[in-house]
């Protein structure tokens, strides 16, 4: 990556930061109306032990919902590439899953399930499955029809089929989607945590912007924002590292344009 | 020896179409035979048929028990996420025979088609007529007695399909493989075939067989010969024939 492609983003961020400090000075605004950003890294500095802990809390939820979610969802992706039979009996409830709202099954899971903890990962989870899951069926019913006859010529079985032309075939479609998933499952890991708010033992990043909301510890809110907003953006970066080092031999969507 | 025989085989597709009707064919051992044909006149259905892909809705197709196919597509249809070698060791891997042979096969095939040291290479580095060449040693790789190619060549540059013409003519001569070619160039079937089976549309079907009679290998300076021209001459006159019917 050339130097200018890093640089030119950073002097934007830069500028907004350096105006909006400008602004909030200028014009007195008060810290609990808006924070200029000295304050809120003033107070991430001092919050750290207390945020640190809840980002690590939120992180553990979105991974652990994204690690189900690309378990579950490519398991139930193969399931449904198998037989077309089982894929229209079981695609819908899927897609019901996908378009129920969590905010409106959270308080739901929250009052099944005993253990916090639990019935947040699951909320996660619900949300970010669903990507991996429909990226990776079509990946796997698009496999070439000259592979797939080729396979058949050579008296290739079902499960030879699927390890060395299927699977592979799907893996560029699977990776699109678990980048959308690694999004989806910080969102809903917050969302839940949202919804458990304080009347669960909650200590998220979403609990702490609720408890600094209360408290009007409005800079310690924007920290802890700042901080989802970091988590998701380092989800998305490391993921799209795993797709361009499974991908940057073979496949088009990771080489370097020539010329 | 007959390899592969057709008694009055047709086709007709789920749509209606009549893509082939009544065709009579014997593939004898060590053949060269070119299947010729404009486009549209079933030519790669008759490829399917014979390689056992596609059922013909009449007729017959007797194989003998014992052969074993390759099959080159009109394009590489190599796996981009496999290397050279790896995309050419597929059908041993398929047939499952262990690892060690799959390697030094596959690497020999590889050689025999020119591309030694391009092992680990993955189809998208390299040309056109590189990744046909590894199709080619991926269809060889299991020693068949059959090779059924479909326009291989037909998006390739003129000078790479002459230069792969003329190692398939050398292959074939060195290995004794049976080769059934289709193609819609006259001068390709021309210059590669023992024999030549000009087909029409509309059903597909045989429309005339011609019987080339010049040497195999063919000699240097073969394409350029008042032989070859002739040849082209009498098979073009028969592709005319067969498209006027």
């Amino acid at each position: 990556m050339k130097i200018v492609d890093a640089l030119a983003p950073a002097a934007v961020g830069l500028a907004v930061l350096g105006g909006w400090e400008g602004l909030v000075r200028l014009y007195g605004v008060p810290p609990y109306v808006l924070p200029g950003p000295v304050a809120i890294a003033h107070a991430l500095a001092e919050d750290w032990p207390l945020l640190s802990g809840s980002l690590l809390v939120t992180l553990r939820i979105a991974l652990l919902a994204l690690l189900l979610a690309v378990s579950l969802g490519g398991l139930l992706a193969v399931a449904f590439a198998q037989s077309r039979w089982v894929e229209r009996a079981f695609f819908p409830y899927a897609v019901v899953l996908q378009v129920t709202p969590v905010v409106a099954i959270a308080p739901l899971i929250l009052i099944w399930v005993d253990d916090v903890t639990l019935s947040l990962l699951i909320c996660a989870w619900i949300v970010a499955f669903f990507p991996v899951l429909s990226n990776t069926v079509l990946g796997l019913n698009s496999a070439d029809r000259n592979h797939v006859e080729l396979f058949r010529l050579y008296g290739a079985s079902r499960w030879q089929t699927l390890w060395l032309l299927r699977l592979p075939g799907a893996l560029p479609f699977f990776l699109a989607g678990l980048r959308v998933a690694g999004g989806l499952a910080l969102i809903g890991a917050v969302v839940a945590e949202f919804v458990a708010g304080a009347g669960g033992a909650g200590s998220g990043l979403a609990f702490r912007i609720l408890e600094a909301g209360y408290q009007l510890k409005i800079p310690r809110l924007f920290a802890a924002l700042a901080l989802i907003s970091a988590l998701g953006i380092a989800i998305f970066a490391a993921l799209g590292l795993v797709q361009h080092l499974l991908l940057r031999r073979w496949h088009e969507s990771a080489m370097q344009p020539e010329g | 020896m007959t390899l592969v025989a057709l008694d009055g085989v047709g086709k007709r597709f789920a749509s209606g179409t009549e893509a082939l009707a009544g065709i009579d064919l014997r593939i004898g051992a060590g053949e060269f035979l070119a299947i010729l044909g404009p486009s549209g006149c079933g030519k790669s259905t008759l490829l399917r048929l014979i390689a056992g892909l596609a059922e013909p809705s009449s007729g017959r197709i007797t194989r003998q028990a014992s052969r074993q196919v390759g099959f080159v597509f009109q394009e590489a249809t190599l796996l981009p996420w496999s290397d050279a070698i790896t995309n050419v060791r597929l059908p041993l891997r398929l047939a499952g025979i262990d690892r060690a042979e799959q390697e030094a096969r596959a690497a020999a095939a590889l050689d025999q088609v020119g591309l030694r040291g391009f092992e680990r290479a993955y189809p998208r580095e390299l040309s056109g007529g590189m990744r046909m060449r590894v199709s080619i040693a991926r269809a060889l790789v299991t020693r068949p007695s059959l090779l059924l190619m479909d326009e291989p060549f037909a998006a390739l540059d003129e000078l790479t399909r002459h230069r792969l013409n003329d190692d398939l003519l050398a292959l074939w001569a060195g290995s004794g493989v049976t080769v059934v070619f289709v193609t819609h160039s006259v001068f390709e079937s021309v210059y590669l075939a023992s024999r030549i089976l000009v087909m029409a549309t509309r059903p597909g079907r045989v429309a005339a067989e011609l019987a080339m009679e010049a040497p195999a290998p063919r000699p240097t300076g073969f394409r350029t010969s008042a032989e070859y021209a002739a040849l082209c001459r009498a098979t073009t006159e028969a592709l005319e024939g067969a498209m006027a019917q």
